[in-house]
């Protein structure tokens, strides 16, 4: 049994791909809270989708240099959040259509842009699925980071952003910068979804956004618990699911995802209604 | 990351919770020919009425007459308005003294929060940037609570609260927030009799408090025999002074069209529509 566990911690790569998924396990449960709260998975899903073509001119630019390419998904990320936090407040269009065009038609641009390159296929994998075992020193240490940073930013403004969520109103009447906040918040998705590409892809991210925190809401009634609960719940998917793909060769990505579906799954038929 | 450090200079400085000074000597609420439009339709027209310190009213009127409009003018939470608002004498926007008690099905009652919790969500201007609950706040909170009668249900969900507890809620969070001027979106629509007895006893107290209260209400015999002044109001002002006064067939007809025997004490729960 000890021998099951520890073998694959001989190699450096696994370590790195379990320290990097956890870190960003634990900040996709933080900031994914706050999505499903307020009802923004697809503003997620879309999001993380919406970057592939600023990662595809960097890969066209400077290859698959993992530093170069985070610059560009980071760039891009914050941008389209905002860009999308923008379109969905004109009227006009549903919002839910707006994001939908802006942000298929922008995967579709990405996987155009990476398709011009020959043997493509590879690295196209990586960007939509993950590349975790792929991950270096320096991309870990990023990762570390702007993680601390995202983190450091929920707890310094937690009472702000818990109040904007809860109830916008009451946010007017603390004359509390509604929109600066909102847009902070939008950035803060943006990097999380920067941070998260390597490990789990970009056709996969809302998961570690959404599942950890949804499985957390069936337990728990309170805002921090739920933020713990869902943090602890993506950081054993990352973990487990990194042991099952080492072992099953199954894709590391998919079998994160998987391990988090599982432990949603389980709790929402143990529940008593 | 120059995106982001240079958001957080600018967001840093708009958030300093300055509190205005106010003027005792001016109204508590002055709001002058007020116009809120939606796609150039007018959903209120050229408003001019105030409110005196420690008053209680009412406002009346049909469906769609714009009595959400203009508490959301009044807080500051519509973008665009024309017309002036003055609180004691200065712009809204540096006044954190206006409480606002929410329609109850506006409210997401899934959120993982408790009463406390968001009691406290009143504290947030006075605890202030980057800070936490200190004791004062715990004091307010609790007093606040005990105020509405809910301080054995403090560590409750808020799903898990009745009609009229939830509506007592809110209103111990406007306590807490300090507010001189309540206001209070249909609070008795979708309540039981009791509960709305419970919630007019406790208005009677807040006014012992002199807070100043609006609230707005379908029901025109409350209206009539539990506040000072009532406004009907359906787009514009039809009628505003003591409910005697206001509450007469021809203003009715005015605001209501016909029907208006039927719309009498007709405590009706419909939503205004949001525009």
């Amino acid at each position: 049994m000890s021998d099951f566990l520890l073998q694959p911690l001989h190699y450096d790569f696994m370590l790195r791909a379990l320290a990097a998924s956890v870190m960003v396990a634990i900040v996709c449960a933080v900031i994914g809270t706050y999505i499903v709260l307020r009802g923004m998975a697809f503003f997620g899903d879309a999001l993380a989708h919406t970057i592939l073509p600023g990662v595809a001119v960097g890969y066209l630019l400077s290859g698959s240099d993992r530093g170069a390419l985070f610059w560009w998904a980071l760039g891009t990320s914050v941008l389209a959040s905002l860009g999308i936090g923008a379109v969905s407040k004109r009227g006009g269009i549903k919002e839910d259509t707006a994001i939908g065009i802006i942000f298929a038609g922008m995967f579709a641009l990405g996987i155009a842009l990476i398709s011009t390159v020959r043997s493509y296929a590879v690295d196209l994998t990586h960007f939509l699925f993950g590349d975790v075992l792929g991950v270096s020193n320096g991309d870990l240490i990023r990762t570390g980071l702007f993680a601390a940073l995202i983190l450091l930013l929920v707890f310094l403004f937690y009472k702000e952003l818990l109040a904007i969520s809860f109830d916008s109103t009451l946010a007017v009447t603390l004359r509390l910068p509604v929109n600066a906040l909102n847009n902070l918040l939008l950035v803060l998705i943006a990097v999380t979804v920067a941070i998260t590409m390597q490990a789990v892809g970009v056709a996969l991210m809302v998961a570690m956004l959404i599942t950890p925190p949804a499985t957390a809401s069936l337990l728990t009634k309170r805002l921090p618990v739920m933020m713990g609960l869902a943090a602890i719940f993506g950081a054993a998917s990352a973990i487990l699911g990194l042991y099952f793909s080492y072992y099953t060769n199954i894709a590391s990505g998919a079998a994160i995802v998987l391990t988090a579906t599982a432990f949603f799954i389980i709790t929402l038929l143990t529940q008593k209604k | 990351m120059p995106n982001l450090s240079g958001k957080m200079t600018k967001f840093h400085s708009t958030l300093l919770y300055n509190e205005a000074e106010h003027d005792h000597g001016q109204p508590i609420l002055d709001v002058r020919h007020l116009t809120v439009r939606y796609n150039g339709i007018a959903a209120l027209d050229r408003l001019t009425f105030h409110l005196h310190a420690g008053e209680r009213v009412a406002v009346v009127g049909p469906n769609g007459a714009g009595k959400s409009t203009l508490f959301k003018a009044i807080v500051g939470a519509l973008p665009v308005i024309e017309g002036e608002i003055n609180i004691f004498g200065s712009h809204p926007s540096g006044h954190v003294c206006i409480g606002y008690v929410p329609q109850r099905n506006n409210v997401d009652w899934r959120f993982p929060v408790s009463v406390e919790d968001v009691v406290m969500m009143g504290r947030i201007a006075k605890i202030g940037l980057f800070g936490w609950p200190r004791a004062l706040d715990r004091q307010r909170v609790q007093s606040a609570l005990e105020t509405v009668h809910l301080a054995p249900l403090a560590k409750r969900q808020i799903a898990q609260l009745s009609g009229g507890q939830q509506q007592r809620m809110f209103i111990a969070r406007a306590l807490a927030q300090e507010s001189e001027l309540m206001l209070m979106d249909e609070p008795l629509s979708g309540l039981d009799a009791p509960s709305q007895e419970d919630l007019l006893t406790l208005l009677d107290e807040l006014k012992a408090q002199n807070v100043t209260i609006l609230v707005a209400t379908h029901d025109l015999q409350q209206a009539a025999t539990h506040f000072e002044r009532v406004m009907l109001l359906n787009r514009h002002i039809v009628a505003f002074g003591a409910p005697a006064q206001v509450l007469t067939n021809e203003h009715l007809a005015n605001a209501y069209g016909g029907g208006t025997l039927q719309v009498i004490g007709d405590a009706c729960c419909e939503d205004e529509p949001q525009p």
